[in-house]
């Protein structure tokens, strides 16, 4: 993925990386961490919440709003919003309201680990880690080291509990 | 309740009414701060404005002057993209005797969500709870309550220290009238803090922990109680001074404010008691020169300024936390 964020962008001057939280934003910092290998340079990466910007407050509880953190500034830049799943697209709908409160960027893309289908949006990922063809009411569920101390990505299906 | 690792937030739970902090759990006060962490940085952002709460209306109903909270209430509303209605009983039908319960029927029927409602008298927005669809907050009543405001001083503390488990917090002034020192004293002792209160007799009368304290149990077992403000000073993390409610000193508890303030203001000399980087708070509006002095108040220990700059966090996070009424056809 690093590899064809800088064939794409052309080396990683204009790049910055924005993780959403909480599981995006560790894969953009190990996604800049391999950017700098080979560019012996690292993007810029930011935290951004996207709690408050959701089109779906039900529930019982509210989602935790984490502390946005994006110390530069985004304008002109060509911003790369990383997140675990892509899914419906709604919390990416939601992203980039929420990124466009910060600044105008010169250009959004999206990097994904996980790319399960069932979109509900117009949107597309620029980058795919794996494409994992699901069923829509399975859940994809994406474990991180920095998160929760080990690296998986399991399909749980909800009939068999 | 005593805890010693690090109280883990859970998400915050939602609640239709916030009435006080008695029925706030340690893991819900702990979520309400890290909203609130959340809730500053949109407000340190350049477009301080998130679209979570469009749509909804919130209407304040004020029946008692107030500036801090009810701008604060309103600017929180504003950010978080909400209606902000502002009604103050002079000016409104309370004027021509309308009842209460009959404002806020008329409220709710304007689809109001959320009604913040300050009272002077203890228990009002209680009533309205049981009575309305739409979410109810209190915005302090009378003498009993008041938990925005207790949870934006908790919030500060645990800014500056960290954490609120083991702090010295020194609460002075008018205890029998303040609702302000009611709900921190619920808060504060659910969060684990050592909470001094600090009066004289007639406004801190001896049974006003009541029967609650001999019970070993109870959060307020612990409360020291001091009538000499140099004892309750000394070794103090946090000393918080109580608006002197002159406006109900008619009753004769002091023989008068020149006395109360000579041996009851906070003063430089005071202050130099407790640990060299106490934090001096005030709910506001202060009367200089009785409860506090004015070098204390803007001194370089006041935190008085930024309170109120919390205040407009702590609300967005609780107004984010209060469900609304399901509208039909939605």
């Amino acid at each position: 993925m690093a590899h064809q964020v800088l064939e794409h962008n052309r080396g990683v001057e204009a790049v910055v990386l924005v993780g959403i939280l909480s599981r995006g934003y560790p894969i953009a910092k190990r996604l800049a961490e391999w950017i700098e290998r080979f560019e012996h340079k690292a993007p810029p990466v930011g935290a951004l919440d996207i709690s408050l910007y959701r089109d779906d407050l039900a529930g019982k509880v509210r989602p935790t709003v984490r502390r946005t953190d994006i110390p530069f500034p985004i304008e002109g830049k060509c911003v790369i919003l990383i997140d675990d799943v892509l899914f419906t697209g709604r919390s990416i709908r939601a992203a980039m309201d929420a990124l466009t409160d910060f600044g105008r960027p010169s250009a959004i893309q999206l990097g994904v680990l996980v790319d399960r289908g069932h979109r509900e949006l117009p949107i597309r990922a620029d980058y795919v880690g794996k494409n994992m063809p699901t069923a829509f009411e399975e859940d994809v569920a994406v474990r991180l080291v920095e998160t929760d101390g080990v690296d998986e990505v399991t399909i749980i299906s909800k009939d068999k509990p | 309740m005593k805890t010693t690792a690090p109280v883990q937030p859970s998400p915050l739970p939602l609640r239709r009414n916030i009435l006080d902090l008695d029925d706030y759990s340690v893991e819900e006060i702990a979520s309400v701060f890290q909203t609130t962490d959340a809730m500053k940085e949109v407000l340190g952002r350049e477009i301080r404005k998130v679209p979570t709460l469009r749509g909804k209306s919130i209407i304040t109903v004020f029946y008692e002057a107030s500036t801090r909270t009810r701008v604060s209430f309103e600017q929180a509303g504003k950010v978080l993209s909400a209606d902000v209605i502002n009604v103050s009983s002079s000016g409104s039908s309370a004027e021509k005797g309308e009842s209460l319960y009959n404002t806020a029927l008329t409220l709710q029927a304007m689809n109001a969500d959320i009604i913040v409602m300050r009272h002077p008298h203890s228990g009002a927005p209680y009533f309205l709870a049981r009575h309305l669809k739409a979410s109810v907050i209190n915005a302090g009543d009378g003498t009993h309550a008041h938990p925005t405001q207790a949870l934006l001083d908790m919030y500060t503390m645990r800014g500056h220290f960290g954490r609120l488990q083991g702090l010295k917090v020194t609460i002075v002034g008018d205890i029998l009238y303040s609702r302000v020192g009611r709900s921190n004293l619920w808060g504060l002792t659910k969060m684990g803090a050592e909470v001094t209160l600090c009066a004289p007799p007639t406004l801190l009368p001896p049974d006003f922990l009541g029967s609650r304290r001999a019970l070993e149990e109870h959060p307020f077992a612990a409360v020291k109680v001091e009538t000499k403000v140099e004892r309750a000073l000394e070794d103090a993390n946090v000393v918080m001074a109580l608006r002197l409610q002159l406006e109900r000193q008619k009753a004769g508890h002091l023989p008068s404010l020149r006395e109360y303030s000579r041996l009851y203001c906070i003063t430089p000399k005071r202050l130099a008691l407790a640990r060299p980087d106490v934090l001096v708070m005030h709910p506001g509006p202060m009367n200089e020169g009785i409860e506090i002095d004015p070098e204390v108040a803007h001194g370089a220990q006041s935190v008085i300024e930024e309170q109120v700059t919390n205040g407009v966090a702590a609300r967005m996070a609780l107004l984010y936390g209060v469900v609304t009424p399901v509208r039909s056809g939605r």
